[in-house]
């Protein structure tokens, strides 16, 4: 029988020709990633459940990458990458990604990709749910709790339920006001946000294949934000070219058989789709940006792992070149790479970094930041009534900090134009 | 697992997230110190917004200021609770509050797994809206061999979805059980 890209892959790695969903299987793990917030508690599951002498699986298969609670003077947060530095060194471990030093990466979804760990074909767990990012280059990935990634740590492997496949087509030529962000935030809207509870949101289309691996990350990365296990796409030549300029590791990509049974399957003609917001408190809660235009802002936010990357900064950079913000607007690059292309690109003879210094923006260290709150002195973090507008992926009560806040969630370039307003703006307005 | 659960229900609304069930800001704490995983218990279920305290009042924390230690035996909530984050401290803080059921009419699928795999809360389903039947401060009994739940303050009695697939992980106590009998680790 005909199987799905996901299928195939957890086949594939479970020693079997086939697999069919609903069953449960035990599978092998390639990759298994951790952060500062999740890996100390990981850790003490690891030593309790193996023994404090106990040794990683396989420690070239283990990517330690603090990101969350960095820029930060509480002292919990601090001891915590203690504890993840003390392991590394215990373990002698070549992936720990170490802080205050020039190996220190950022967000991990990003610095995942950045380093060549998102190799087609393979299977990657990691200890935050959107792990699921990763599936933008072939592979399956999906988040999970300390415990099944302290299983993992001891044995390299993990039981999974088989999810059945979502698929969403998207035809057409992206017109150049809209984003990924636009996409995936009208794929939750019409499905709600456990529209896609246990199953593959995979993607598809002309539409897909032309864009970036930055922007189709932007795709797989909310696939949570719908529920579902995991978001994937099929590699093709961009993915290839991508994976091979940053690790000689190889791999063995996969794809799925004409005649694959789908779950659901929805077409989008992306040349017909609107500029979008998820308002408060939902990512599902969806609206056309025209819907809720002349909504009053205080504050701006461009960062995290699905509107931090570079290309998120270089089209908000094109709104904001020239301009001025009009309200607070923190900029937050997901890694220590996209900080430096920031340094680096230019636009109109100046650095992307001064374009959002000269529109007024203020600029934070590569982390996760203030996409989930964190410690009370975490840059951009809301502590009152804000009312914001971010390229982040959740807008859930108290998710940037306060829950009397109201975050609304939208591309670069609706958050760029809103920021240089005040007020929610259609980018249609402001692109020439 | 026991097979008898008694004590006071906590009642929520739907899609209550992670962040909701232990916001980030407190996630800096150790799971494993004494001192610090109670703080766990004590800051559990904080992030609901005012109002949704504990329906239909709204206003009653699930654990009081100060204590560490909740009153509720019992979480009841509508559809898609856990929702978000992967944060295993979500599930562990309602268990080190003191908890050890949720019943919900749906789950988000990384808080089930978490809840089953470290054997901290047991996550039964349900198709009936108890949210609309069960108040915050009811006495019940669940007996988790058949599903029956009695509301004992009002009398009402309901039948529970069966466990299924993971209630032999339930049965083992956690994953890491469970994988021994499976021949997968020492």
């Amino acid at each position: 029988m005909a199987q799905t890209i996901t299928q195939k892959i957890l086949a594939q790695h479970s020693g079997r020709a086939r697999v069919t969903p609903g069953e449960n299987i035990w599978i092998d793990v390639d990759i298994l990633m951790t952060h500062d917030v999740c890996g100390p508690p990981t850790i003490g599951i690891f030593k309790r459940e193996f023994g404090e002498s106990a040794k990683v699986w396989d420690k070239d298969k283990l990517v330690i990458l603090p990101d969350h609670y960095i820029f930060t003077e509480d002292p919990h947060a601090r001891r915590n990458i203690e504890i993840l530095r003390e392991f590394a060194k215990e373990h002698d471990l070549p992936h720990y990604f170490d802080v205050g030093t020039s190996r220190y990466k950022g967000v991990c979804h990003i610095a995942l990709a950045e380093e060549g760990f998102n190799r087609p074909g393979n299977v990657l767990f990691g200890t935050d749910s959107h792990t699921c990012t990763s599936g933008a280059f072939g592979l399956f990935s999906t988040g999970v709790g300390n415990t099944d990634a302290a299983l993992i740590m001891g044995t390299g492997k993990i039981w999974v339920k088989v999810p059945e496949t979502m698929r969403f087509v998207f035809e057409g030529d992206l017109p150049p006001y809209l984003m990924a962000k636009d996409l995936i935030l009208s794929v939750i809207g019409d499905i709600g946000f456990e529209g896609g509870t246990y199953k593959t949101l995979e993607f598809d289309g002309k539409a897909v294949f032309d864009l970036s691996m930055e922007e189709r990350m932007t795709l797989t990365n909310m696939a949570i934000e719908a529920g579902g296990k995991n978001g994937i796409i099929a590699p093709d030549e961009k993915t290839f070219e991508y994976v091979r300029a940053r690790t000689d590791h190889g791999f063995d990509p996969v794809y799925g058989d004409a005649g694959a049974t789908f779950f659901s399957e929805r077409v989008y003609d992306v040349s017909k789709m609107e500029p979008v917001v998820a308002k408060p408190h939902r990512p599902d809660n969806l609206a056309n940006v025209s819907e809720v235009a002349g909504t009053k802002l205080d504050r701006a936010y461009i960062g995290s792992c699905t509107g931090g990357k570079i290309e998120d900064f270089m089209a908000a950079a094109s709104i904001l070149e020239g301009n001025e913000v009009r309200i607070d607007t923190f900029v937050v690059p997901a890694s220590s790479e996209v900080t430096r292309q920031l340094r680096e690109r230019t636009m109109n003879g100046k650095t992307i970094w001064q374009v959002f210094l000269d529109a007024g923006c203020k600029m934070g260290h590569a982390s996760c930041g203030a996409c989930l709150g964190g410690p009370v002195d975490t840059f951009g973090r809301t502590h009152g009534t804000e009312v914001v507008i971010s390229t982040t992926n959740r807008n859930f009560p108290g998710r940037m900090g306060s829950k009397q806040a109201a975050v609304y969630l939208a591309s670069p370039l609706t958050v760029a134009a809103s920021a240089i307003h005040g007020t929610i703006t259609d980018p249609r307005e402001v692109l020439v | 697992m026991k097979d008898i659960i008694t004590g006071k229900a906590y009642v929520v609304g739907d899609s209550i997230d992670t962040d909701q069930i232990i916001p980030a800001i407190h996630l800096v704490y150790s799971m494993t110190v004494p001192e610090e995983r109670q703080f766990y218990g004590r800051y559990a279920l904080c992030g609901l917004p005012d109002g949704q305290q504990g329906i239909p009042e709204g206003n009653v924390p699930f654990t009081a200021p100060d204590k560490y230690k909740s009153d509720f035996t019992f979480v009841i909530a509508g559809t898609n609770f856990g929702c978000g984050s992967s944060r295993e401290h979500a599930p562990f803080a309602l268990q080190e509050a003191g908890s050890e059921v949720v019943i919900a009419e749906s789950y988000a699928r990384i808080f089930y797994r978490n809840a089953v795999d470290g054997g901290f809360v047991i996550p039964f389903e349900t198709r009936v809206r108890l949210i609309d039947q069960i108040k915050t401060g009811d006495e019940l009994t669940l007996d988790t061999k058949t599903g029956i739940l009695i509301n004992v303050t009002s009398g009402i009695e309901f039948l529970l979805d069966p466990l299924g697939d993971v209630a032999e992980i339930l049965k083992c106590g956690n994953v890491f059980e469970y994988a021994r009998r499976a021949g997968l680790m020492a």
